[in-house]
């Protein structure tokens, strides 16, 4: 297991560094920063002065250089825009887009289980064909166009709804939490529903195929042959063993959501920092996307490194092949 | 256990989230963020007036864009190098502090310090003199017209404060450590920022000892950003704001038609034109080679000639602007009046062109932002599809503004052939124009550094010298006409339009738009 967890580690860091050096060559495409940071009267020797102490004239590998130097450090530097450090404008919203992707992947996973398992067992009903076609919709329908419906239904027509924004929040710690607050949890549906949506869809649809696979087999049959209870035979023995392959979506999914959250977050104007990198790439905030972009390569690669884990956890195979190898 | 504490926690924060109910809060927002509070670090409109609320300077600027008296009760130009201003007695800093000619003093250093991005408020070789604690001379070198035509938004510091503060240098641009005032705010203004998360939300309140006449009835205001266009309307339409900028030309009607909201619109001060490189002896982005046919009159007439300013009032803009046929708007200069576009005229632009050697035409790329001015893009296909029924082939290159201010200004030294830009004279000036747009340069970009086509007339480099230092208002103007004159003549940078303000407001709310755009609550009244 330490082994295991050691060569993740490095493969990790590798993943990383690439991630940081395809992102810096891209930078140079992405535009100049200077013409945002300064006004329209700025002459242009403290332009071009400001480009020299920024380092943008320095050579790509020296600019990587630098930047690297800095994150082992954790220091990305100062947002050219904010005019704050950029860890400390992360930390700052990052609690907002980690509230909302797990409330999303719950809502998904949820919804999205029992209707699957649902729809694989009843396979003709009416309800099991309005749970599809619900999840049709979920799956051909663009983010940023449900967020719109969702807003005009709920907040323009009934009124029931902030139309935007995350509600009140309630700082604990350094985690400032908008769970706590009535205005914050009514902030958090609709983009949490649209964020959502489209991965309870790929449950819902992934749980019903395993299951309809998994009810052919031979246990299942030898289990009812034996008169045990639907219940037990439909969730103890059928389910569980549809689960590998879904949490396995589940968890890549989640990296997903965390990591583009930005069309839901830029519709709802949600602060986290899918609608920070939003901005810092419409301003060429060099030291934002740099960071931004380093740390969804982490969430993937923790996030992979856990389903890893868990997989070791609900399926024994796994683990005796393991041992094995 | 754990359960229950929890379950403590969320009804202490429920109490503590309801706010008194009879407070009148303006909720406001805009596409826009307000990031530093420090005003001198980004000459912005939106950010220079959010801060205008909570900051004032020496003067001010009315309704009507008027300069007024603001920290300075009057002042005299005792003669042409020297200008005498009378401090108003009694003002206080938001902490508490008296403001004095110490302070007017100190900002002028600050203003100048190396990560001020308004160093243009003042000439750089004017001298403060403290005459008393209530009395400042300015000394000039040479005679300066509009010497205080911007100082409405140079915001005046306390000098204690800065200093407790670490806040007597402007937060360079380029700082690798943060200046720890950027997250704050001491001004003498009728305003006090209360909390500020940059991009997120900023809290104001009233100062109650402001020195003025208060015109507001605002207990709070809350701004906000919201960048979507759609969540924008929305928000405005559910009554979760009460007041947006700016509203998208295709949701104007949407929102008058509504019950509780209405569309406020007025000329904005910035004009939109085209640029053609007449600078180069052969155009980068086209097909003829060995000669740049934009140097020739005929052809950058017939380019003019040939965009129907009406179809882009009507369809592009929805009525939502006003052709000019000048650089400046009427607002900000007197005779604009006297100027009439050439006349759209198909046939004639056509002849032009084949008067100038190219029966058949050409072709050229156009350069332009799609996410700077209103409808941008929209503008450029449309006059690219314009040009084409002369048999100039267009190629549009739509780009986002950080992409378009790189290609087409110095930075890539002007690696454009045509282009489309904005701007609005932050002087408020005929001469910041004069000197920006149509001023010669070379081809780094040193003098009229936003002539993106490098458009050079010897006789209105002259004239921009004698525009300068000319006290004479009625001479002044006659150059100044002359100069744009000299520019319709030979199409230099081709006008189309200033855009429209629009600002989507609910019905509850009365509040004054200024046309330079700056959102001024202090005018805000609520029911």
């Amino acid at each position: 297991m330490l082994a295991f967890a050691i060569r993740r580690l490095f493969e990790a860091a590798l993943v990383m560094v690439t991630v940081a050096l395809i992102a810096f060559t891209l930078f140079r495409f992405v535009g100049d920063p200077v013409n945002q940071m300064t006004g329209q009267d700025t002459p242009l020797e403290d332009r071009l002065k400001l480009r020299q102490e920024l380092g943008l004239d320095d050579p790509i590998a020296v600019q990587f250089g630098r930047f690297l130097s800095g994150a082992v450090r954790f220091d990305f530097g100062i947002s050219y825009q904010m005019k704050q450090p950029v860890t400390a404008i992360i930390a700052e919203r990052f609690p907002a887009t980690l509230e909302l992707a797990l409330v999303a992947a719950l809502f998904a996973v949820a919804l999205g289980i029992p209707m699957g398992v649902y729809t694989g067992i009843h396979r003709d009903s009416w309800l099991a064909k309005i749970f599809l076609s619900v999840s049709l919709v979920g799956v051909s329908l663009p983010t940023f166009l449900i967020g719109i419906l969702l807003i005009y239904v709920f907040s323009v027509k009934l009124g029931l709804l902030p139309s935007f924004g995350r509600g009140d929040v309630v700082q604990i710690g350094f985690w400032r939490t908008g769970l706590l607050t009535a205005s914050g949890l009514k902030a958090l549906i609709m983009p949490a529903v649209t964020l959502g949506l489209f991965q309870m869809t790929l449950v819902t649809r992934l749980v019903r195929s395993e299951m309809l696979e998994v009810l052919r087999t031979d246990y299942i049959k030898f289990a009812r042959a034996r008169g045990l209870p639907e219940r037990s035979i439909n969730f103890g023995h059928a389910l569980k063993n549809t689960l590998v392959p879904v949490i396995t979506v589940i968890g890549l999914q989640l990296g997903a959501i965390i990591a583009f959250a930005i069309i839901t977050e830029t519709v709802f104007q949600w602060p986290g920092m899918g609608l920070m990198f939003i901005q810092a790439v419409q301003n060429a905030d060099v030291p934002i996307m740099a960071a931004y972009l380093l740390l969804v390569a982490f969430l993937f690669v923790l996030i992979n490194f856990l389903v890893d884990i868990i997989y070791v956890r609900v399926d024994p195979r796994i683990r005796i092949y393991g041992r094995a190898a | 256990m754990r359960i229950r504490a929890f379950v403590v926690m969320g009804a202490l924060a429920l109490g503590l989230a309801a706010t008194p109910a009879s407070a009148k809060t303006f909720r406001y927002a805009f596409q826009g963020d307000l990031n530093a509070l420090d005003p001198y670090t980004l000459n912005e409109s939106f950010t220079l007036g959010a801060l205008g609320n909570v900051m004032e300077g020496l003067t001010k600027r009315d309704k009507d864009l008027k300069i007024i008296p603001g920290l300075a009760e009057s002042w005299e130009i005792v003669d042409p190098l020297k200008w005498r201003f009378h401090l108003r007695k009694g003002v206080k800093f938001h902490n508490g502090e008296d403001f004095t000619a110490d302070d007017v003093l100190f900002s002028l250093d600050r203003m100048r310090s190396p990560g001020s991005q308004i160093k243009t408020r003042a000439p750089a070789d004017m001298k403060a003199v403290k005459v008393d604690d209530y009395t400042v001379d300015f000394v000039l070198t040479s005679p300066n017209p509009i010497l205080n035509a911007e100082w409405d938004t140079w915001y005046i510091f306390s000098k204690k404060w800065s200093e407790a503060n670490g806040a007597t240098q402007a937060q360079a641009a380029s700082a690798t450590s943060l200046n720890p005032f950027a997250l704050k705010a001491n001004g003498t203004g009728p305003f006090i920022v209360v909390s500020h998360e940059p991009g997120v939300k900023t809290v104001f309140k009233p100062n109650p000892n402001w020195w003025g006449k208060k015109e507001h009835n605002l207990d709070e205001v809350v701004f906000q950003t919201i960048k979507s266009d759609a969540t924008r309307v929305a928000a405005l339409l559910s009554g979760d704001i009460d007041m947006m900028d700016p509203v998208p030309v295709q949701d104007i009607e949407r929102i008058k038609a509504s019950p509780n909201a209405t569309v406020l619109t007025g000329p904005e001060l910035r004009t939109i034109f085209l640029n053609l490189d007449s600078f180069r002896d052969e155009l980068l982005y086209s097909n003829v080679k060995g000669k740049n046919p934009f140097k020739d009159v005929r052809v950058r007439k017939a380019v003019y000639q040939a965009i129907d300013m009406d179809a882009i009032h009507n369809k592009v803009m929805r009525g939502m602007s006003t052709n000019s046929a000048i650089l400046i708007s009427p607002l900000l200069y007197a005779r604009a009046g006297e100027f009439k576009r050439h006349p759209y005229d198909v046939a004639a632009a056509k002849k032009l062109l084949t008067e100038a050697g190219y029966p058949q035409g050409f072709e050229v790329e156009l350069d332009c932002p799609n996410d700077r001015y209103v409808n941008d893009e929209a503008i450029c296909q449309a006059v690219a599809q314009m040009l084409s029924r002369i048999d100039i082939k267009v190629k549009l290159n739509a780009m986002p503004k950080a992409k378009f201010f790189e290609k087409a200004g110095p930075t890539k030294k002007y690696d454009s052939s045509f282009n489309l830009l904005g701007w609005t004279p932050g002087s408020f000036d005929s001469w910041n124009i004069l000197e920006n747009i149509i001023g010669c340069r070379d081809a780094d970009g040193k003098g009229g550094t936003f002539n993106y086509g490098g458009y050079c007339n010897k006789r209105i480099q002259e004239l921009n010298k004698l525009i300068l230092v000319e006290a004479d208002t009625k001479k002044r103007d006659e150059m100044i006409y002359e100069a744009f004159k000299i520019n319709h003549d030979e199409v230099g940078v081709i006008p189309l339009h200033q855009q429209a303000l629009a600002w989507g407001v609910s019905k509850k709310v009365k509040i004054v738009q200024r046309a330079d755009n700056q959102i001024l609550f202090y005018w805000a009244t609520m029911e």
